[in-house]
Order: C-alpha cells, then sequence, then structure tokens
C-alpha cells in the first residue's frame, strides 16, 4: 500500500469510529448548521462532539498549518479526507466565516501575532466571525465604502454603518472594511478585525423573504478598535478585501453541488410522483428537465473537483472563483426550482410540521440570494469579460 | 489523481496542438470541401498521425503503441475539433482500438492502424437517433455467420478497411445477451456501402448487409456475449466524441473572443458592451464545465473505475450543450459575416451538430443518467 492508500484506509476507520450517526445524515435546514462561537449552548451534544473530534485533529481546516491549529494535510490527503468524508455522508463539523474567508486572509496578509490569536481559535469554532462588507451606498460598488476609520494615535475610532452583515447578531468578532482616506476610492480603504462586544457597535436584523432574518443593518458609534488589529497595512485593505472575496465565491459555489440539501431532489421526486411502468418518473417532462439538471450538476462536481486541485497546486487563474460562484449559485437557484416544482402543493406549506417548518419554500427563497451575495452574477460576469477573456473596456 | 493534464499530457497537448494546427487547419478542411474530395480526409495526413506515434496511442505497448489513455487520445480529439480536421482518428484510433483490444483480430488489424494504413469504420447506429438496441440480424451459417439488415451514420464507411458491426446473434433487439461484434473487412460480398455527405461536408454511409458471409474468426470477444466490447467501444467512442466536441465549441469561442476585440460598431470595440461581455462570459463558464466533465470521465476510463459510464455520459451530454451554445453564439456574435461561407465560424455550426448526434445526444445521455439512478 502507498501511504496515501494507508492515509485513506486509517482516515475511513478513525471517520467510522468518530462520527456520531446522527451527523451523518443530510442536513435538513439552515438551523442544522454548526457555526461555532462563544456561544456553544445552541448545539447539540452530537454537534459539538463531532466538531471538537475534527478539531482536535485541525481536520476543521485540514491544510492550514498545524501551528495554527490545521491538519497539516498535503492536497493530495485533504482531497481524500473530503472524499472519505463525503463516502460515509459525514456533515461539515463546522461552517464558519472564519474558515472559509478571514483565514485565507490571515494567513496571506497578517502577522504572526494576528495568525496565533485568531486561527487556532478559528479552527477550533470558538469564535464566529461576520462580514462587514457592504453598506447602503456600497453593494456592488464595494469601494464606495464609507465608514470611517479615524486615526487617534494609539486606536481607530469607527464610525459608519455596514447591512447585510450576515448574523452579526450573533457573530463574536468583524472583519471589517473601513476608509482611512476619503482623498481616494481603493487606496483609501483599511481592513479591521474588532470584537462586536465593543462599545459603539449595534445591530439591526433584516427580516428576509424566507421569514428569516439572519441579516442585520449594524451600526458603530465612536467604535475603538486597538491598532493591532489592523490586518496588513494602512490604506491597503482592499488587497485583502479582494483576496477574501476570492474565497468567499469559492465557498458560495460549494452551493452548486447540491450538497447542503442532502442529494434530495431525485429522492423526493420520485416519492411525490412514483415511477411509471417502465421504472421512470411518472412526469415526462419534469424527468427531462432534471435529468439534464443532473448532467450539469455532475459535470460542475467534476468543475469543483478541478477547481480545488488546481487552486491547491497554484494553476488556477486568480478569476476563476468568480466563474465558479456565478455557475454555482445558479445551479443552486435552478436546483431548488425544481425542487419546487416537483414537490408540488406539498412544498408550499409554511409552518407545518410535515414540511418541517417550510424548510423547502423557505430553503428556495434562500436560494434567490446566492446570485446577489458576495457579489451579484452580473458583476461575477463582468470578471470573467474583464480579467479573463480580456474584453475591452 | 488531480484532475488537470500532468506534465506529459501537457507536453502531447502542446505537440499535439501545433501539428494539427500546422497539419490541419480549418483551411485543409475547406479544400477538401471545396474538391469535392471523395476519401472525406486527407491520407497522407493520416500517414502523419502515425508518425507522430498518435494511431497507437491506445495500443497496448505490447502490441506496439504507446499504452497510453483516453486522457491522452483527448487531447488529440480536442486538437482535431478546434481544427475541424476531417480524420479517422476517432472511429479508428480510439473506437475500433478499443473494441479490438485483447482480441484476437488485433494482430490483424493494429500493425495497419500503427502505420496509418488502416481505417475503420463503426457499424452500430440503426436508427437517426443513437440508441442501445441492436436489431440486426447475424445468423449462424456454415462455421460462420451470415449478416443482413442495415446500419446508418457509418463515417468512413464508405473507404475504410474494416467494419466493426454489431448484429443480434439472440434475443431481441432491447436485450444485452445475445449481441455479438464483428470485425468485418471491405469487399466482403454482399456489404454496400452508400456514401452521403453531411451537413459539415463529411461522409458517412448507409452500409446495407446482403447476407454477407463471414467467417467465426470475425467474432469480436464472445458470440451473444458482445455487449461488453460494444459497451467498451462506445464509451471509448463518446467520451471522444466530447473531446471532439470541446475542441469545436473551444474553437468557436476563441475565433468569437477575437472578433469582439476586433469588431468596431458606433465607435468602439463590439466587445466592450455588456450585454455581449456577460454572454461570452456565460459560455465561458459552460465550455470550463464541460472540460472538467470530459476529463473526469477520461479519468475514471483510464482507471477502469465503475463510475465511469455515468460520467462519460455526464461528458458527452455537457460537452454537447456547451458547445451549442459556443457555436450558436459564435454565429450571432459575427453578425451577417458569421452566415457567410468564406468566414470559419458557420463551419464549426455544422461540426457541431454532427458530434452532437455521434454516439447519443444530451437527451440520450440525461435519459441513461436517470436511469442509473432509477427514475
Ligand atoms: C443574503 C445576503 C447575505 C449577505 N451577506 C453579506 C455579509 O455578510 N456581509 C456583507 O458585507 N454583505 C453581505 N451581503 C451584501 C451583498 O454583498 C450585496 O447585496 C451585493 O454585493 C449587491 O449589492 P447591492 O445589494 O447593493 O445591489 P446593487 O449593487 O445595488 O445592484 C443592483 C442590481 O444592479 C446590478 N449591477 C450593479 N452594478 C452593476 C454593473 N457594474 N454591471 C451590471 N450590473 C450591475 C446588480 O447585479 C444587481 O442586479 C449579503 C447580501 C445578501 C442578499
Amino acid at each position: 500500500m502507498s501511504d496515501l492508500d494507508t492515509f485513506r484506509a486509517e482516515t475511513r476507520a478513525w471517520l467510522e469510529a468518530n462520527c456520531p450517526a446522527s451527523m451523518r445524515e443530510p442536513v435538513r435546514s439552515e438551523k442544522d448548521t454548526v457555526w461555532g462561537g462563544r456561544d456553544q449552548s445552541a448545539l447539540t451534544p452530537d454537534q459539538k462532539t463531532w466538531m471538537d473530534r475534527m478539531a482536535a485533529r485541525g481536520w476543521t481546516v485540514p491544510d492550514w498549518p498545524k501551528a495554527y491549529g490545521g491538519g497539516g494535510l498535503s492536497p493530495a490527503e485533504s482531497k481524500i479526507l473530503r472524499e472519505e468524508m463525503r463516502a460515509l455522508g459525514c456533515r461539515n463539523p463546522l461552517s464558519s466565516f472564519g474558515i472559509s474567508m478571514l483565514g485565507p486572509a490571515l494567513l496571506k496578509y497578517g502577522n504572526e501575532e494576528q495568525k496565533l490569536e485568531h486561527l487556532p481559535r478559528i479552527a477550533r469554532g470558538e469564535i464566529r466571525w461576520c462580514q462587514g462588507y457592504s453598506e447602503p451606498n456600497a453593494g456592488s460598488d464595494l469601494a464606495a465604502l464609507a465608514t470611517s476609520a479615524e486615526d487617534m494615535g494609539d486606536h481607530f475610532l469607527v464610525n459608519g454603518q455596514k447591512v447585510w452583515t450576515s448574523y452579526a447578531d450573533k457573530a463574536d468578532w468583524i472583519f471589517c472594511l473601513v476608509r482611512t482616506d476619503k482623498s481616494v476610492k481603493q487606496a483609501g480603504i483599511s481592513f479591521l478585525l474588532f470584537d462586536m462586544a465593543s462599545p459603539g457597535v449595534s445591530t439591526k436584523p433584516i427580516l428576509l423573504i424566507s421569514g428569516y432574518s439572519p441579516f442585520c443593518e449594524t451600526f458603530f458609534d465612536d467604535v475603538k478598535v486597538p491598532k493591532a488589529n489592523l490586518v496588513g497595512e494602512l490604506n491597503k485593505g482592499w488587497d485583502v478585501a479582494k483576496y477574501l472575496l476570492g474565497h468567499e465565491r469559492e465557498m458560495i459555489s460549494g452551493m452548486g453541488l447540491g450538497l447542503s440539501s442532502g442529494g434530495t431532489l431525485i429522492g423526493n421526486t420520485v416519492a411525490q410522483m412514483g415511477l411509471d411502468a417502465d421504472g421512470r418518473l411518472a412526469d415526462p417532462l419534469l424527468r427531462g428537465q432534471i435529468a439534464l439538471h443532473e448532467v450539469r450538476a455532475r459535470a460542475f462536481a467534476a468543475m469543483s473537483e478541478r477547481f480545488l486541485d488546481e487552486l491547491k497546486a497554484g494553476r488556477a487563474h486568480p478569476a476563476q472563483p468568480s466563474m465558479m460562484k456565478y455557475y454555482g449559485t445558479e445551479l443552486n437557484k435552478a436546483r431548488h426550482e425544481l425542487e419546487m416544482a416537483a414537490g408540488g402543493s406539498d412544498s408550499l406549506e409554511w409552518e407545518s410540521e410535515a414540511s418541517n417548518n417550510g424548510a423547502a419554500p423557505r430553503a428556495w427563497l434562500r436560494t434567490k440570494a446566492n446570485s446577489i451575495e458576495g457579489g451579484t452574477s452580473e458583476v461575477q460576469l463582468n470578471i470573467i469579460a474583464k480579467r479573463i477573456l480580456e474584453l475591452p473596456s | 489523481m488531480p484532475l488537470y493534464l500532468n506534465d506529459e499530457q501537457t507536453m502531447l497537448r502542446d505537440a499535439a496542438q501545433q501539428f494539427v494546427g500546422e497539419a490541419a487547419p480549418v483551411s485543409h478542411m475547406r479544400a477538401l470541401r471545396d474538391a469535392d474530395d471523395a476519401t472525406g480526409f486527407s491520407r497522407d495526413l493520416w500517414k502523419q498521425f502515425a508518425e507522430m506515434g498518435f494511431t497507437g496511442i491506445l495500443i497496448p505497448e505490447s502490441d506496439g503503441g504507446l499504452g497510453l489513455g483516453h486522457v491522452e487520445a483527448g487531447v488529440v480529439l480536442e486538437e482535431i475539433g478546434r481544427n475541424l480536421s476531417p480524420s479517422p482518428f476517432l472511429a479508428t484510433a480510439v473506437a475500433a482500438v478499443e473494441a479490438l483490444k485483447g482480441s484476437a483480430q488485433r494482430e490483424r488489424w493494429f500493425p495497419g492502424i500503427l502505420a496509418g494504413e488502416t481505417v475503420a469504420a463503426l457499424a452500430i447506429d440503426e436508427k437517426a437517433k443513437h440508441g442501445n438496441a441492436i436489431g440486426m440480424k447475424a445468423e449462424r451459417s456454415g462455421n460462420g455467420f451470415r449478416l443482413s439488415g442495415a446500419k446508418q451514420f457509418v463515417t468512413h464507411g464508405h473507404v475504410a478497411d474494416l467494419l466493426i458491426v454489431a448484429a443480434r446473434t439472440a434475443g431481441a433487439p432491447e436485450d444485452d445477451a445475445g449481441v455479438t461484434l464483428f470485425a468485418v473487412p471491405k469487399d466482403t460480398a454482399g456489404l454496400t456501402a452508400d456514401p452521403q455527405r453531411l451537413a459539415d461536408s463529411s461522409l458517412a454511409s448507409r452500409v446495407t448487409f446482403e447476407n454477407v458471409e463471414v467467417d467465426a474468426d470475425a467474432v469480436i470477444g464472445e458470440v451473444d456475449g458482445g455487449r461488453a466490447v460494444l459497451d467498451a467501444l462506445l464509451a471509448a467512442g463518446r467520451t471522444g466524441a466530447a473531446a471532439e466536441s470541446l475542441g469545436v465549441g473551444g474553437g468557436a469561442m476563441d475565433m468569437t473572443v477575437q472578433y469582439l476585440k476586433e469588431r468596431k460598431q458606433f465607435g468602439v470595440l463590439i466587445g466592450s458592451f455588456q450585454a455581449l461581455q456577460h454572454r461570452a462570459a456565460h459560455l465561458y463558464a459552460e465550455l470550463e464545465v464541460a472540460r472538467a466533465a470530459v476529463l473526469k470521465a477520461q479519468q475514471l476510463l483510464d482507471a477502469g473505475d465503475a463510475r465511469a459510464a455515468e460520467a462519460v455520459s455526464v461528458a458527452k451530454a455537457m460537452a454537447g450543450l456547451a458547445s451549442t451554445l459556443a457555436v450558436q453564439e459564435g454565429v450571432q456574435m459575427h453578425g451577417g459575416i458569421g452566415m457567410t461561407d468564406e468566414f470559419d465560424i458557420g463551419f464549426y455550426m455544422k461540426r457541431g451538430r454532427v458530434l452532437a448526434e455521434m454516439f447519443g445526444d444530451a437527451n440520450f445521455h440525461a435519459d441513461q443518467l436517470a436511469r442509473a439512478s432509477g427514475y
């Protein structure tokens, strides 16, 4: 056996022994997702066990260095871990903006103290992060942001408003874009980290069409932020912001794999409509639509694998996350549209127990934001056109 | 195995890119068409393919070939697609070789293929739409078989030295068992090929078998057990056609993006219009996704993985969808010039359509996938 075969066998054995049965079932709704954070009382015992066991091996962030709480795995080993988790149906032990967004940015732009302070706590799911990018007048045109950070000698004084801050009311810390120079656009932005419990921070939830309000308006009123919390250089936060956005897009593209809904499209549809005498879905037109969707979904799964492989090998075009985000989110929206069609009137129930409190329609509505959050589909297409195809302005 | 080309495969791609681009660019195909060439491809070019080693890519080293896989064959096919090069490579060096591999006939046919002298054709399809049913009869006769029936869409059928024929020795058309594959040499009595020019100016034949007598040793694999060989042939052919489609789609996209950077209207380059930028970017995404699906199928086939069959269907369907979009957008974004015979983009549209039908279209493969998933 090669080293990788041994690693695969050991990994599988460890996962089988350590992943609780309930953590091998598909995630049923957004509430099933583990986000970690200071307040761990919301976690079920199995969720906590699974997160802690994985964190102890550094496997919540398998390819980060061990010094920062990671698993120190090679790209090939990380891939095997992912494959084995998928084969056993193991849930992602920890979803976190710290892992998918801030972590990579700190690894690249943070100083040693910042890495040692934040990365291990992210890996263990101890601190929940939120993203303070968008503002009322800075959405797609993010660099138009106005929230200011004034240099007060030993600290910055932050004032302004953010919007659409996902989970700001549940987050412990925020990574935030602030203006430190008003005379220039991109070159006047800095990247700050601070505690959401700091005096002067307040949040107000925004109710979404799905009936949930995981989003907030976030207000900063004379918030004092220590200077040590500046990531990268002053006025050079745009580089950090863009790098982080690449990782955000990469994470969001994963939705196209349909893993979050447990691959239920076909199963649900069959249960709903039944098969005809030839063993085919009784509604031939819907069957055709689902089958063609499945072609794209499986092709996209291959694309995701290729993208990760190329990324790890440093061969991916830097703008490729835009393509992944665009395609994956459009695919996820189409998938939920088909799920609604397959469910018929049952999938319209909003509050019943049978519908798991309207999990299907709420999830369907939630996906409509996929092509808006993290940069709209139109913005991704602009990036592909300019940076990959090099079309003229 | 990472899902990108390794160093050797990249070197092969560079070699194929240069060779096919120089020896058989689109103008080569145009010249054959303008001359109303009756063969449909250049035999001289086929010899050069052999000199490059390409015809032996899938032939095992023990049989004098390179012993490489479907990833490598696909690398060559993509360049064939990009240059719209008429070539017997897919039918002969990929599908037929896959069928003959390991069989007794390989000793008879591989040397000619390796030398670029032998051309094979596939007599599989019986209807206008590719399907799995095989109805054509092969009855025992003396110590051999007698074939009767008809096949269509037999590329190079009129000039092939060898026809790989799928026929039924038992059972009903839809059955898996009872299919037998035959290697039928050209000029066998009772065999007629009626070549027809297709939309892309390639030639495919309607082939009639009227009491065609073949020896027992024409059987490839087992009598009644030919489905496995046929499946291997089809998996190779489908994956190969997907790779060629990708080349056609990629070629069309490259031409189009180039045109967007050159053509001016309203005093600006048309590539600066966001309506066109977004469509070009969307097209890029579709082709990238198709590319990943094709490479996945090639790798799984090469690894002998049980998931290969489904991956092949995904690859063929996705490549068909993506390159259909590429040729359509190609013609549209070229405007009026895209409709002229003088300009090459229309050739991509025609070749793309032929490849979309070959070995099953996107709907056929989506249906395969649905059946495999039990719905
Ligand atoms: C569910 C959800 C979660 C979010 N989470 C966060 C978060 O946690 N933190 C955070 O900071 N932000 C978050 N956002 C904000 C998100 O990043 C912005 O909504 C997004 O960037 C779009 O900005 P906007 O809403 O202001 O739309 P606008 O920028 O006003 O866009 C309106 C429309 O115009 C189009 N448009 C704009 N500019 C162009 C252009 N140049 N070319 C073509 N079309 C264009 C857009 O594509 C869109 O269709 C979230 C948003 C949602 C919906």
